[in-house]
């Protein structure tokens, strides 16, 4: 026999680790149908016909966000077999607010009551039974992050979804809201049974005005009238609205719950100490220098110290590996053109993208620490007050920082903003970033045209970066974002320590995800890159890249950029070639141009362009459109093609009119 | 009083919350249900938003979301 289950509970409840603990390695991860909302799917451990889907963390089943909908819509429409709800019992009274709302979904469930271990190494206690008799569904307490209780738990997991044991009590309401919900549910009852809605979800959903829910039972003008009657009728009997009338009836239940099970002398040990740290970490003076020296001793390990090695060390590996295919392609006399599309198109390509990986893994490594150690939410508390000004939360500030070493892994940091408005406009603006993939381009043109103020024109890009994201923040809030940001409403769990497997998932996760792009969309884009570069129109293999359409291409777009001050065919034929890789673009000049040294390139660079010119040819190759493989990151998070292309368009428009801004600034001045 | 002019270190019982939508339905769900203690813990470094301990927990909310929630009983 097959079962499906979904396991769901509030963030921070240590949902992740108990479904890492509850499959180990075998997960999917993919997106629900429609949405950027991420789906992990897996097998039970030892129980192979069991899937395990890990709905996202949600306080609630409001029909605000597109987390707490496609939870509601996935337990509706999917019938999983049993609902596993893991609560935290440190702090029981909020999780047991979505609990309550899962049990109206009339389905077969579970209560995992994780950190138990916790609870009780504080002195206080939960009566796991009396709680399991007053809830009326089974719990089991367990610790995820320690692996107990895990084998009891899927123990009753399976007994409950093969007896089809729903919960036995939902009636949590006394008074008015008991009068209300039981009248409504009557009148409901036949149309929800139609649409499959389970009848006290109808009946609670419409007394909350729950838009979802009104449009899908297809009510008739007279029955909606008779609820609006009986709901005003309750609101003015209790004196409260519609909404707040059913978070009370919730809670009030909650609080006799928790009066009968739950002995509570004190915080535990972890609330303790995460105070303590707190008194640092978010201290008023010091908790920005704090975050700011966290955040360099990351860039510092993942970029210096112990990154570079390993990404040289990859290179290398993958030199070597290229140095053997073609002599192994030379020595079995395969044609020339056919060498070429390997070593020079296939291998340089995916090899370039690929060298990025263990930056990646680095990277992703520290991000899940911060995340899973509850640092995270205090970084989006310090920060929110900055970001808010151009219509973001403090949330998105360490993707941002992300994109200053690279745009790729910062984008798919992007994945732990709960809002998807905040989610794209971070992805859009990200890359404005300077990306240390730009260096080469800085080097390039400080040594010809700036020798002396190489220093200046840097640190000077980097803040027109950030201007531009800036100024980009403030137009989108205004124009195409301007729907309402998400209710910044953040719970600061207690510091823990983050568990080893979950850290290595993430990181293994990640790579896995990288690496299928590189070996898909990257394996494409260099072939094209490649038959561009190496082909003439007549379809011939030239030698000389100058006779290429790539370069013809380049003389098309060239004039396009005489505005701007760098009109040159091989100027922008390197601001196509960038696309593949921004280190490209100093590559591609070095062949257009012949030149044999650095030297000679600057002296050949100086006879192509005037300074003001190489001015705002920096400023556009900075700001212009990402490298492929961002592109590709941006495509996945955005969800659609669509999404993707609309960044870059935008991103290349900003890029081409701050160019010119810049032109016509530093023609005057220099 | 409203929520956002509390001290530090002080706090009161919810009265009403008055904010809308989404944003009304989110604080309510976080369990600001009126009758609930609240104490504010402190201010972030640029003085918002600020930290909240409720129902055993903590919280943060920004200033101007908090300037919709009335207090009575307020106090240390």
């Amino acid at each position: 026999m097959s079962y499906l289950f979904a396991l769901a509970g509030n963030q921070n409840s240590g949902k992740t680790t108990l479904f890492n603990a509850l499959t180990g390695s075998n997960q999917h991860v993919g997106n629900f149908p429609g949405v950027t909302v991420e789906k992990k799917e897996g097998q039970l451990k030892n129980y192979k016909e069991a899937s395990v889907v890990d709905l996202p963390g949600i306080y609630s089943l409001s029909p605000y966000t597109a987390e707490e909908v496609v939870t509601r819509d996935f337990i509706i429409q999917e019938h999983p077999d049993a609902i596993i709800n893991i609560i935290d019992a440190t702090n029981i009274e909020r999780n047991l607010y979505l609990s309550l709302q899962l049990m109206e979904l009339d389905t077969p469930m579970v209560i995992a009551l994780n950190m138990m271990d916790e609870v009780i190494a504080s002195g206080n206690t939960i009566e796991v039974k009396a709680l399991a008799e007053h809830l009326g569904v089974p719990v089991v307490p367990i610790s995820a992050a320690k692996n107990e209780g895990i084998t009891e738990l899927v123990h009753q997991v399976l007994e409950v979804a093969k007896a089809k044991q729903k919960p036995a009590r939902m009636d949590f309401c006394e008074g008015e809201v008991h009068v209300a919900i039981h009248s409504v549910a009557h009148i409901v009852e036949q149309k929800a049974a139609k649409q499959g809605l389970p009848r006290r979800y109808a009946a609670t959903k419409m007394i909350e005005g729950d838009e979802p829910t009104m449009a899908a039972l297809q009510l008739t003008d007279n029955e909606k009238h008779i609820i609006e009657h009986v709901v005003e009728n309750m609101e003015e009997k209790l004196g409260t609205d519609r909404e707040a009338a059913l978070a009370d009836m919730r809670y009030s239940f909650i609080e006799g719950v928790c009066r009968e099970c739950v002995v509570k002398h004190g915080d535990t040990k972890e609330q303790k100490r995460s105070e303590k740290i707190d008194h640092v970490l978010t201290h008023k003076v010091l908790g920005i220098p704090i975050f700011l020296c966290v955040m360099l001793l990351i860039f510092w390990l993942t970029f210096d110290l112990i990154g570079a090695p390993l990404q040289d060390l990859l290179g290398a590996g993958i030199d070597a590996l290229t140095g053997v295919i073609q002599t192994g392609m030379e020595a079995a006399g395969v044609q020339p053109w056919l060498q070429s599309l390997v070593v020079n198109g296939i291998c340089a390509g995916v090899g370039s993208v690929l060298s990025f990986l263990p930056i990646i893994v680095l990277l992703f490594f520290f991000l899940s620490l911060l995340e899973d150690s509850g640092y995270m939410a205090r970084v989006a508390f310090v920060m929110d007050k900055l970001l808010r000004k151009i219509g973001l939360s403090g949330r998105s500030f360490v993707p941002m920082l992300v994109g200053f070493g690279c745009s790729v892994p910062a984008i798919m940091a992007t994945r732990t903003l709960s809002s998807e408005r905040d989610r794209k406009m971070t992805i859009l603006l990200t890359p404005f970033m300077s990306c240390s993939a730009k260096l080469p381009i800085y080097g390039m043109i400080t040594a010809a045209f700036f020798p002396r103020h190489a220093g200046l024109v840097m640190i000077g890009m980097y803040v027109l970066g950030i201007l531009v994201m800036i100024g980009s923040g403030l137009l989108l809030k205004s124009t195409v974002y301007k729907g309402k940001p998400v209710p910044f409403v953040m719970e600061l769990p207690a510091y823990r320590l983050p568990s080893a497997r979950s850290v290595l998932l993430h990181m293994w996760q990640k790579a896995k995800d990288f690496l299928r792009k590189a070996f898909t969309i990257i394996f494409v884009a260099s072939i094209v890159i490649w038959v561009l570069q190496s082909f003439s129109w007549s379809l011939q293999y030239v030698e000389d890249s100058a006779q290429s359409i790539l370069a013809s291409i380049g003389g098309v777009v060239a004039p396009l950029f005489k505005p701007l001050g760098f009109g040159d065919w091989r100027a922008a034929t390197a601001i196509l070639t960038g696309f593949s890789a921004k280190e490209s673009v100093v590559s591609t000049l070095s062949v257009l141009t012949g030149a044999a040294s650095d030297g000679q390139l600057s002296v050949i660079l100086q006879s192509m362009l005037s300074p003001a010119g190489a001015l705002s040819f920096l400023t556009f190759t900075i700001l212009y459109m990402p490298c492929v493989a961002a592109f590709a990151a941006s495509k996945r998070e955005m969800g659609s093609w669509k999404g993707a292309i609309g960044n870059a368009l935008y991103q290349t428009g900003a890029a081409y009119v701050v160019a010119l801004v810049v032109y016509f600034v530093a023609r005057m001045v220099l | 009083m409203t929520l956002d002019t509390v001290k530090p270190g002080e706090g009161g019982v919810i009265e009403a919350v008055y904010s809308e939508g989404a944003l009304r339905r989110r604080l309510l769900d976080m369990g600001l249900t009126p009758g609930t203690r609240v104490m504010v813990k402190k201010m972030a470094p640029m003085g918002d938003p600020i930290e909240l301990s409720l129902r055993g927990y903590l919280l943060s909310i920004r200033k101007e979301d908090a300037a919709k929630i009335n207090l009575r009983e307020a106090g240390a």
